[in-house]
């Protein structure tokens, strides 16, 4: 199986500060990754650092491309997209204005209409506020909404950064049905950050736990599942 | 009777020079939060190119948009050459560049054309309508200030580059989550904002004259109609610009306290009322961060 982004020897600080000391990671064309650990651990840090939203070092290959040195409006262009912590939403403009925001880069009208109308699909509450100022929706429906901004850009590959926050646990099981329907029917490669390793551990197959800024522990994500002694001491459940 | 309706049109076609500067400085302070004290006398700069490219013949219809083109380039240029490299500098800094960018425009201005008072003729001619009530240069001020406002309103609302502008001003980490050229487009918003202010610089010209100083005080009512309207509300910015001429006018023709010398106060005293009483102007919001 091929992989669609290696991640090797990846190092990022915030000032003087290294919060990442070298990760090696991946995943493979079609599946989905998860980064499980703590709070601290370094998971959105590393989700910034494949965006070029901070400083970073190390190869990142997209694709057999190495993006670690391009901006991260060149990485979005090339297909991935991020739904970054705390969803991004754009809270001034309605929810229809956030889904075009998402097709940005893209030029067919037709297409993009025809994946509007995808979006409503898979989130058909989104149909409902679509004239709504997007800031007024509610935590569940604005992590809707980012999803689904995400996938206007017709994404090889999302990184969703805690996509479980803050939600009740019915919308948690609806979000992830519908992320591995994604993944299914559209081919899109995923990297999920979660505290929440039960759901996530469901739906990846390959995950990695992250400690303080290292990789302790890595394999399918039924190996780490099944194993105790992980479960026990770096995912509390 | 026919004096309250006189000051009244006199009050919209100047006060659409105000919204005009008012949309500017809006669209910049949306941009990058900071207020461009610039902005008079970039407009002041494309008002000369326009009076310039008249004396040598040039006809009308064609200076004005050269000097829109040339103005919106320069606008650009600004923000790549100076205000870019300055990032995310403390407001302070910004305000020196500002100044500077004031000072040297208004220096260059003296130096090329010099400091005498020039007439500026009006692209709509002498003449008045209905009995003199409005001369025909008003009719074409505020004709031209609403079809700019109302082109920019479709531009900003129905268009992607509007789109991604809008969203770049929002939430610009976001923006360039979603792959929006945030840096570009807060060049163009800048050349935008430096094209707005040549249209209202060429609108008033006819009115105060010709001179590197003539926008001060139109800058002034400028920045107490983007204040009175909210600074975070291009719409609000507009509607305040119109209030200030209006108010202002009116002021100095029923208060004879104010009479015609002391109208620039009113701009400062409206500043520091809406300031005090209510700092997010009447359609601004307040930006609430949630922890």
């Amino acid at each position: 199986m091929s992989m669609l982004l290696e991640v090797t020897g990846l190092h990022a600080s915030y000032g003087d500060f290294r919060v990442l000391h070298g990760l090696d990671f991946s995943v493979e064309k079609g599946g989905i990754s998860t980064l499980l650990g703590a709070n601290g651990a370094g998971k959105t840090t590393t989700l910034r650092a494949l965006c070029g939203m901070i400083k970073r070092s190390g190869t990142i290959r997209f694709d057999g491309n190495d993006i670690s040195g391009k901006a991260t409006e060149d990485i979005v262009r090339m297909g991935v997209a991020h739904v970054p912590e705390g969803r991004g939403t754009f809270t001034g403009l309605t929810t229809e204005e956030n889904l075009q925001c998402g097709a940005m880069t893209r030029s067919s009208r037709a297409e993009i209409a025809r994946d509007l109308e995808q979006a409503y699909h898979w989130f058909p509450r989104l149909r409902e506020r679509r004239n709504q100022q997007a800031g007024t929706l509610s935590g569940g429906e604005q992590q809707m909404l980012a999803i689904a901004r995400a996938l206007m850009l017709r994404p090889r590959l999302m990184l969703l950064d805690e996509p479980s926050f803050g939600l009740a646990p019915l919308i948690v099981q609806e979000m992830f049905s519908i992320l591995r329907k994604v993944n299914e029917e559209e081919q899109v490669s995923m990297l999920i950050v979660e505290q929440n390793a039960g759901v996530v551990l469901e739906l990846a197959d390959t995950a990695f736990v992250l400690e303080t800024g290292d990789i302790v522990m890595s394999g399918t994500a039924a190996e780490i599942r099944d194993n105790e002694t992980i479960r026990a001491a770096y995912l509390g459940y | 009777m026919e004096l309250l309706a006189q000051q009244l049109i006199t009050g919209i076609a100047t006060g659409g020079i105000y919204a005009c500067m008012a949309l500017a400085v809006v669209m910049i302070y949306q941009a990058i939060h900071h207020l461009n004290f610039a902005q008079g006398e970039m407009a002041m700069f494309s008002t000369f190119i326009a009076w310039q490219m008249l004396a040598w013949g040039v006809p009308y219809w064609l200076v004005i948009p050269l000097t829109v083109v040339i103005s919106f380039a320069g606008g650009v240029a600004i923000e790549r050459l100076v205000i870019r490299p300055l990032g995310d500098a403390p407001v302070l800094s910004h305000i020196v560049v500002f100044i500077g960018l004031f000072a040297i425009i208004n220096s260059l201005a003296g130096f090329i054309w010099d400091f005498t008072i020039k007439p500026f003729p009006s692209p709509f001619g002498e003449g008045s309508q209905f009995g003199g009530l409005i001369s025909n240069h008003q009719v074409g001020m505020i004709a031209v200030t609403m079809t700019v406002l109302v082109i920019l309103f479709l531009f900003f609302q129905y268009t992607r580059v509007g789109l991604a502008m809008r969203a770049a001003a929002e939430n610009p980490a976001s923006a360039r989550l979603v792959g929006i050229r945030v840096g570009w487009m807060i060049a163009l918003g800048w050349g935008m904002a430096a094209a707005i202010g040549a249209i209202a610089g060429i609108l008033i010209a006819p009115i105060v004259f010709l001179e590197p100083n003539m926008m001060l005080s139109i800058l002034l009512y400028g920045f107490a109609g983007a204040v009175l309207g909210g600074l975070t509300s291009p719409t609000g910015a507009v509607f305040g610009g119109f209030m200030v001429g209006i108010i202002e006018n009116l002021a100095g023709t029923y208060i004879p306290v104010i009479g015609g010398e002391l109208k620039l106060p009113i701009a400062l005293f409206l500043i520091v009322t809406v300031l005090v009483f209510k700092p997010t102007g009447l359609f601004g919001r307040t930006v609430v961060q949630r922890v």
